[in-house]
């Protein structure tokens, strides 16, 4: 019974809740799956922490909330602050590099970071840096099948932004690729040197 | 009667169980709203407000819940499927209206999300507190129906039922969710028009001069007047006689009140809804509903896991309360633990029901958060020792 539970936290106003509800809709309408979205619900519309969470499950998802993220996105310093000691100790952090500054994690911890905020800049808007995350989201995180995400980014936009949020989808998964085969090389050459150290 | 398909968005949806129930009120027919929008219930009247100019009704942002909860009624007397939503401190202002809801036989809709209280309370946080509020909040003698959503999919499905029932019984039909469930978003399939049952409004088919507007049928239920066609219309929170005037004899009260209880209370078996799963041979029956239902069925899957006989009754129905089936399972098992978001409501009504046959355990929780799955395990297995 894989469940996957994600976090997504960063201020209110930087689409949070959107990026929630794609990896949400992705993981039940556009694959065969289960999954269910909450909210923080607090005074804040715009500044202020606001975080979602997402349950993927291949069963019915009983329990709704989550306490240990086997994935957390954040993109701000406070939501950092806040949720990072939440963290799975095998999990992975996902970090607009601009807005956050890690500091220590339990060693198993896989970090993933990406410009996002920059990326959408390019593209013309900086309101889409949530889908350049969650693009990059589905191709470091392998949680929910690309195409189902890329598929529920086009169902979840106004018509008029559907194909620069695609764009911004696009450029966060292939930032995301690209940064997992430099860990995959990484990690490999880590090998390769400890092999020769030995 | 199939629901007319203005109103109904077919498809599979990713949406949360305010907007899942505003959707389950528009495929049901209602068309018609007065509200006076209150956290965590907001959404679904927000919803509402922006889709029924597209199928052709009205929203009225009133200025309080005592209008929100009179205008809706005026409404449906006037031809309309009508309903309110509120939560707790909301809920308590509405008491007065529902006893008339209930004295007119106005079939209506009461949508509750609930939160923590008592007052104010937990705004955006989630309770079961409402539970014994809405079967005696208002004064006098009555029966009403209270449906327990526990998922998106069942705030859409259950509002049809509440607006059907509505229809069918002529009381306020309240549909109990909480503020989990109704801003959890999950998958939410609507289906086709033609495959969603509609309860029409029971208008007579007597001509204006024989028809009597209190004049209950074999079901204990009177039929509607077609209002504006020659009918005499007189609709009072007096006692009243079966023409609608008021009387206030003790005969005519006895007659009137008791027929307002008894046509919940003698169609009870065709009201009742609730899901039992394994209670067969169980050793432990867990009841529960809403959000607490699901928490409740993760701790009897670990109970499972360590080898014992659990059973799961979950209500659906929480009003009328499924009395007899309680008590057939209090007298199998050794014991019954409640779980519910409040310190002991509708464990009463277990207890009651289960007249002492077995040990009844309440796993109660103040509200705010949904319960830990281990506090309800740690009963389950004290009352199965």
């Amino acid at each position: 019974m894989p469940v996957t539970e994600i976090r997504i936290a960063g201020f209110g106003g930087q689409g949070v809740i959107l990026s929630a509800i794609v990896i949400g809709k992705a993981g039940c309408i556009f694959q065969d799956g289960y999954s269910t979205m909450t909210q923080s619900f607090g005074p804040e519309a715009r500044g202020g922490a606001c975080s979602a969470q997402v349950i993927l499950s291949d069963t019915p998802v009983l329990y709704p909330y989550v306490s240990t993220p086997d994935i957390l996105v954040v993109m701000s310093q406070e939501a950092y602050t806040l949720f990072s000691p939440q963290i799975k100790g095998d999990g992975i952090l996902i970090i607009e590099e601009d807005l956050v500054r890690i500091g220590e994690l339990p060693p198993g911890v896989r970090v993933y970071s990406i410009p996002a905020t920059r990326i959408a800049e390019e593209l013309g808007k900086k309101m889409v840096l949530n889908i350049v995350m969650v693009g990059f989201f589905a191709a470091v995180s392998q949680a929910v099948d690309p195409e189902a995400m890329r598929k529920a980014v086009a169902a979840s936009v106004p018509e008029a932004y559907r194909d620069l949020n695609l764009k911004a989808f696009d450029r966060g998964f292939e930032y995301g690729t690209k940064e997992l085969s430099q860990v995959i090389v990484k990690q490999d050459s880590l090998v390769a040197v400890a092999a020769i150290e030995t | 009667m199939h629901a007319d398909p203005a109103g109904v968005l077919t498809g599979t949806h990713f949406l949360d169980g305010d907007h899942a129930c505003c959707e389950g009120a528009l495929a049901a027919g209602a068309r018609f709203s007065s509200g006076y929008p209150i956290t965590p219930s907001t959404e679904v009247v927000e919803r509402f407000a922006a889709r029924v100019p597209t199928v052709g009704g009205t929203f009225i942002q009133m200025e309080d819940e005592l209008a929100a909860s009179i205008t809706l009624q005026g409404a449906v007397w006037g031809g309309a499927k009508a309903f309110t939503v509120t939560s707790g401190p909301g809920f308590s202002l509405m008491m007065e209206h529902i006893g008339y809801a209930a004295m007119t036989e106005t079939p209506c809709v009461f949508v509750d999300v609930q939160r923590g209280g008592p007052s104010t309370g937990l705004p955006t946080l989630p309770a079961q507190q409402d539970m014994m509020q809405v079967r005696w909040g208002s004064h006098g003698d009555y029966e009403i129906i209270a449906l327990c959503p526990n998922s998106p999919q069942e705030c859409f499905d259950l509002t049809i039922t509440a607006f059907n029932y509505a229809e069918k019984y002529r009381c306020p039909v309240f549909v109990m969710m909480d503020e989990v469930v109704g801003h959890m978003t999950e998958k939410v399939v609507i289906p086709a028009a033609e495959e969603i049952e509609i309860e029409p409004r029971r208008y007579t088919t007597l001509p204006p001069e024989e028809f009597r507007a209190f004049k209950p049928g074999e079901d204990l239920v009177p039929d509607m007047p077609h209002v504006g066609q020659g009918y005499n219309v007189h609709v009072t929170g007096l006692t009243h006689d079966e023409r609608g005037y008021p009387d206030m004899r003790p005969a005519v009260q006895d007659v009137l009140v008791r027929r307002l209880v008894d046509k919940i209370k003698k169609n009870v078996d065709k009201i009742t809804l609730f899901e039992a799963d394994q209670i067969e041979g169980a050793e432990v029956v867990v009841v529960s509903y809403g959000i607490t239902s699901r928490v409740a069925q993760k701790a009897i899957d670990m109970a499972r896991a360590k080898g014992l006989k659990v059973g799961k009754f979950r209500l659906i129905t929480a009003w009328p309360f499924p009395e007899k089936e309680i008590a057939e399972i209090a007298s199998k098992v050794k014991g019954i633990v409640v779980a519910e978001m409040n310190l002991g409501q509708m464990v009463r009504e277990v207890e009651r029901a289960a007249a002492g046959q077995a040990k009844v355990r309440l796993v109660g929780h103040a509200g705010g958060s949904v319960h830990k799955p281990e506090d309800i395990l740690k009963a389950i297995m004290e009352v199965a020792r």
